[in-house]
């Protein structure tokens, strides 16, 4: 993966697979403290003790048609080269909860890249789970929630192209004006 | 509403009503899924899906399900697009970029010819 935005994208694919109908994913930069948090919170189908403990082993899936799962290992090998670190907490029946730290500035800190496709990819094309979104640089915060959209736009579907286009707009902006608001402190791209 | 200030204007608008028109009844509920499997996400599948999402905003299109999944299974393919029909005829392409994504949406799911050199199953 190039980028962060990218694990998380596939992070979160885990969850719809797990039957999640809310996922709640956050990303929060600490610049203070030089901490990147990226958490994906799902109320999934969830996993066993043992299971939680192998899933970051490269050689476990639940998957039936190929039998390697690198999603979460890689995901986990990207915050501990940064002096970072990922956990999983998971109850079976209950959902999962994936947190990854990473030391901001760290030279082998991927870019965060382009989160807006992350979450629009997810929310247009997932029409049957409730994301809740939120990214943050210090205390300046976007929250998105889709349950007030999809109850307004309704009976037009997700990807009819007016619905893409306020969608677009609105994560785009709120994502925009989270980096404008600390414009100086970090380069927004990073 | 906008103000039609002179018949140049209402033509222009009444073209623009037609083609969007036409392109739906072209398109019916047709549905277009992209695999985004892990290695689906580190070979563009989001790229490719975006480009997809532009194509419909683009187009002004009202009737196409995008929708994305996980793994489609077709290993050393990806990025993955399969498009199904009203009819349930399901066609399957590879390794699709974005420029060639739109013109699977263009070529395939507007105009109905199937993309010969990127089909892997139909």
């Amino acid at each position: 993966m190039r980028e962060l935005s990218l694990h998380i994208l596939d992070i979160a694919e885990n969850s719809i697979s797990a039957g999640a109908t809310c996922v709640e994913i956050k990303v929060k930069r600490d610049i203070l403290n030089d901490e990147l948090w990226i958490s994906v919170k799902d109320n999934g189908k969830g996993m066993d003790e043992d299971l939680t403990k192998m899933v970051t082993n490269p050689f476990v899936t639940t998957r039936t048609s190929r039998k390697v799962g690198l999603g979460i290992p890689m995901f986990k090998q990207a915050a501990e080269s940064c002096k970072g670190y990922l956990t999983i907490r998971s109850q079976l029946g209950q959902g999962t909860e994936i947190l990854a730290r990473f030391q901001n500035s760290h030279i082998n800190r991927m870019p965060l890249g382009n989160l807006s496709d992350t979450f629009l990819s997810l929310l247009l094309a997932t029409p049957n789970v409730n994301w809740v979104f939120s990214y943050q640089i210090n205390d300046v915060i976007f929250n998105f929630d889709d349950a007030e959209v999809k109850e307004a736009m309704d009976p037009l579907h997700l990807t009819d192209y007016r619905v893409i286009s306020y969608l677009t707009n609105t994560i785009q902006n709120g994502i925009n004006e989270v980096n404008q608001a600390v414009k100086g402190e970090i380069n927004a791209n990073n | 509403m906008p103000t039609i200030r002179s018949i140049e204007e209402l033509k222009n608008l009444r073209a623009e009503a037609q083609k969007v028109k036409e392109m739906r009844n072209q398109t019916g509920k047709i549905q277009v899924i992209v695999g985004m499997g892990t290695i689906g996400i580190a070979s563009g599948a989001r790229e490719t899906l975006k480009a997809i999402l532009n194509f419909i905003e683009e187009n002004q299109l009202a009737d196409i399900i995008l929708r994305q999944t996980g793994d489609l299974g077709f290993t050393g393919q990806d990025p993955v697009v399969k498009v199904i029909f009203p009819d349930e005829h399901e066609v399957v392409y590879g390794k699709v970029n974005p420029d060639q994504a739109r013109k699977i949406m263009q070529e395939h799911v507007i105009d109905g010819d199937v993309v010969q050199e990127l089909l892997i199953r139909e």
